[in-house]
């Protein structure tokens, strides 16, 4: 017997749009850390961090990535075996916009040498979630609430 | 342009290495340390706490899951551990959201969600895993909690 708190989930997604989607901006990220410190890598790294905005906001269904899924990988594929809650890759866009966006901030400020290392480090994140579906929620939620005050 | 190829590289390495490692810890179960004072650690009294949730300890073995709204790994470990607790007589699945019993997460000190900890019949935590877990997985920590129990009993 399974006693399940029930809350009021929204409407499942397929599971496999966030991870293409993850897969599409670790490429980007890729690449950002292929021109490395320069101006070409900022302006790119922006165009990252401006999709994550979106994910974050309304959930993974509302980027740009997970409107190419949508297009032109689902039709290929058959129906997903279950649905997935949106709740975890929204706080997965939410923390990409985080990282990426120190990034940004700090090469419109002048140091450019911090956008490849952001790129970097939100690239292991997006490659980790394409290629083996490590959930950032799963990892990150607790230390977030441990650091918020009082929680 | 080269130093940014050998960067890429090096990046991509980490990437995979963190995968395997990542990989290898996902729904492991590992038997808890039996501490010779068999009080309650960290004040968490297991009994109390599935009471609380409007149940009580399985007569062969509870699956007490630690679950987070934003974790995704905690429904599909929920799916397989609720599917064993259907499958098998005295064997209970109890899932309890962390921002509901925060007090759980320091009483536990647990790091991710989904937190498995496998209570034996007289409610002490004999196993503990944490993160996706498959059915195989939820298997062998079951068999895990008998046999520490057996072990004990003849020692």
């Amino acid at each position: 017997m399974t006693d399940n708190r029930t809350t009021t989930a929204p409407a499942g997604i397929d599971p496999r749009g966030p991870r293409v989607a993850a897969g599409v901006t670790a490429v980007l990220l890729a690449v950002v850390v292929l021109l490395g410190a320069s101006q070409a890598a900022l302006v790119l790294l922006t165009v990252v961090a401006v999709s994550f905005l979106p994910g974050a906001v309304r959930g993974p269904q509302a980027t740009w990535q997970a409107w190419l899924f949508r297009v032109l990988v689902r039709p290929r594929l058959g129906p997903p075996d279950h649905l997935e809650d949106p709740r975890p890759p929204r706080f997965a866009q939410l923390v990409g916009l985080v990282v990426t966006a120190v990034g940004v901030v700090a090469g419109f400020a002048g140091a450019l040498a911090v956008v490849p290392w952001a790129a970097a480090v939100a690239f292991v994140a997006a490659a980790l979630n394409a290629a083996v579906g490590l959930c950032l929620g799963c990892e990150l939620y607790l230390l977030g609430r441990r650091l918020r005050p009082s929680a | 342009m080269t130093m940014q190829w050998t960067a890429l590289v090096a990046l991509l390495v980490v990437t995979v290495a963190l995968a395997v490692g990542w990989r290898a810890t996902q729904g492991r179960a590992r038997t808890t340390p039996q501490v010779a004072d068999a009080g309650h650690d960290g004040g968490a009294d297991w009994a109390d706490v599935l009471a609380s949730a409007g149940t009580t300890l399985g007569e062969r073995a509870t699956f007490l899951q630690l679950s987070a709204e934003v974790c995704s790994s905690c429904r599909s470990t929920a799916r397989t551990l609720g599917d064993l607790a259907a499958a098998t007589p005295g064997v209970v699945h109890v899932e309890i959201d962390v921002d509901d019993r925060p007090d759980l997460v320091r009483a536990t000190r647990m790091l991710r969600t989904p937190t498995v900890l496998v209570l034996d019949p007289d409610g002490a935590e004999a196993a503990r895993a944490s993160g996706a877990m498959t059915p195989a997985q939820a298997r062998t920590a079951l068999t895990a909690v008998e046999g520490a129990r057996t072990a004990g009993r003849t020692s």
